[in-house]
């Protein structure tokens, strides 16, 4: 796994914390962050997974989305779909993505986490599907359940361009174990098969990323950098705004897409003719 | 089940996806979509020299259950571990999809999913990671409308980011020797070590994961014996039921709530997560 006690992890809390004008957290919640702060002159809402060195939970001290961060991801993103229940105009949530995996445990799988990332997946695409305009922002790693419950449901995806920032669906050591490769093969083969890649640009061909953005200052971003994201996102919530459509077919255009169309195509073609 | 009972039965175990499905719909009805002849092998499989198949492992079959319209998504645990990978995902996703625009054109098409999966696809990684969000956000979708029903009967079970879709399942049913998890034995090893977790532990692993216990702790619904006809009647009483009040993942509070009280200095029994589950989400 990559380190996760490395101060990368704490890359959330402060783009939160820059993007939202270090807004007050909407709750006193040590794991989840949830901020309302004005996006494009309307309120939205930030939502962060953030580190908590005294989590009850001994195995998601480290930013990993566990039991509670699942449930509570959820809560932040259905107060907004209970707030804007009346109004067409529904508010924006960004979802600060810096996820180093899910929490690993035995409490954990005692207690259900599945249901709990569940939670969280249902809320982010009832609100996706209900018409909120739904931006993930990838800022550190966006790493396999973790980011299915934060970030994967969203209308539109960006990234920053650094070297810390890295999707997948399983960590290195333990993705060697399960398709019995050592890392050194998995890494190899990494570089030559495209949905295998850590790297943003070949996660960008797969159809998922909508860009990628260039940060002159990574470790501590300046005026520029705040300014180049946040009118990344304002792009974003215009675009989102533009398109009536709220499913997510618009990445099977990516380039590595091409048998998903496939299927979709013979499925559409053969659907009424099964009757 | 009586020793009578027990030779008499039709395992559902014992059958691959395409029977489980075929079982499944009334007799003569099943259709097989986007089936074997389309000879739909993983292009990402065949890049690295591993195995495909005609079908990715993933059986469309639509048909009527109990004479309601319904489609069959069955997953093949016999190949790849029931690993999802673009394909297969693709085949899910897009059949919820097209359920769901039966649904606007006013024919109520129901959904039954067959998790027989240790998750995404490695060999195939972040491309089945997006195929199974895409299939989260439909069963999403579909649900408003009519029940989609998991169903895990074993012997893969259910893991990874198919164990979050089978929480967003309206329903889910399992059979004992099914287990339903987020993260597999093996990969809690992995990462946290075999104090936390002992991969070799098959006691540890079903007392705390399999199917009469999540049925015991309300994270699933119905526990049935490995016979053909008692899955199927199980899916015909619940689609008769509807939709649930909530649906189990949208209980959050509930949730929480229970979680409060959890004493986490210590590591949990099945017992534990019963009596809190039995009293909080009643």
């Amino acid at each position: 796994m990559m380190a996760a006690n490395t101060n990368h992890a704490s890359r959330g809390a402060m783009w939160l914390r820059l993007l939202t004008g270090s807004a007050h957290p909407a709750h006193d919640w040590t794991t989840v962050h949830a901020c309302d702060a004005i996006l494009a002159g309307r309120p939205a809402r930030y939502i962060a997974v953030v580190p908590d060195p005294d989590n009850a939970f001994p195995r998601a001290r480290n930013g990993e989305v566990g039991l509670v961060e699942g449930w509570r991801l959820a809560s932040a993103v259905r107060e907004v779909i209970a707030l804007d229940a009346d109004t067409d105009d529904k508010r924006a949530i960004v979802a600060v993505i810096d996820v180093p995996s899910q929490a690993y445990g035995r409490r954990e799988e005692a207690y259900g986490i599945h249901q709990a990332l569940a939670g969280a997946v249902a809320a982010y695409a009832d609100a996706r599907q209900a018409g909120h305009p739904v931006i993930g922002l990838i800022v550190g790693l966006a790493m396999s359940g973790a980011f299915l419950a934060h970030g994967y449901q969203a209308d539109r995806l960006i990234a920053l361009d650094d070297p810390a920032v890295a999707v997948h669906a399983m960590g290195k050591a333990s993705a060697a174990r399960v398709t019995l490769r050592s890392v050194e093969a998995l890494e190899k083969l990494a570089a030559s098969v495209p949905p295998m890649a850590y790297d943003l640009r070949s996660f960008a061909s797969l159809g998922i990323l909508d860009q990628i953005l260039p940060l002159t200052n990574l470790a501590l971003p300046d005026e520029q950098d705040i300014a180049l994201v946040h009118g990344a996102l304002e792009a974003a919530l215009a675009d989102i705004e533009g398109d009536p459509r709220r499913g997510l077919e618009r990445r099977l255009r990516g380039e590595h897409r091409g048998a998903s169309r496939r299927v979709r195509e013979l499925l559409a073609a053969q659907w009424e003719d099964a009757d | 089940m009586s020793v009578e009972q027990l030779l008499g039965r039709d395992s559902f175990i014992e059958r691959g996806a395409r029977s489980r499905a075929q079982a499944l719909l009334d007799a003569g009805t099943m259709r097989e979509l986007a089936g074997p002849f389309e000879r739909l092998h993983s292009p990402w499989l065949a890049m690295q020299h591993l195995v495909t198949q005609a079908d990715d492992g993933v059986i469309v079959a639509k048909g009527r259950l109990d004479g309601r319209p319904t489609v069959v998504l069955a997953i093949e645990g016999a190949f790849q571990g029931g690993s999802m990978g673009e394909i297969g995902a693709a085949k899910i996703a897009g059949a919820l999809e097209l359920a769901l625009r039966d649904h606007e054109r006013g024919i109520p098409t129901q959904a039954v999913i067959v998790f027989e999966t240790g998750g995404v696809r490695l060999q195939e990684a972040n491309l089945g990671l997006a195929g199974i969000a895409e299939i989260q956000s439909a069963i999403v979708a579909l649900r408003r409308h009519v029940p989609v029903i998991g169903v895990s009967a074993g012997s893969v079970g259910c893991y990874g980011g198919m164990s979050i879709a089978a929480g967003l399942c309206s329903w889910f049913v399992m059979t004992r020797e099914a287990r339903l998890g987020l993260n597999g034995p093996q990969v809690i090893e992995q990462e946290a070590g075999a104090a936390e977790f002992d991969s070799r532990q098959r006691a540890l692993i079903w007392g705390l994961t399999g199917g009469e216990q999540r049925v015991a702790a309300r994270l699933a619904d119905a526990c049935v014996d490995d016979d053909t006809a008692a899955v199927r009647a199980t899916l015909v009483d619940l689609f008769a039921r509807g939709l649930p009040a909530v649906h189990r993942s949208d209980r959050a509070a509930d949730f929480l709530a229970c979680l409060e009280r959890v004493d986490t200095t210590r590591q949990a029994t099945a017992q534990d997560v019963r009596d809190l589950y039995s009293k909080g989400l009643e």
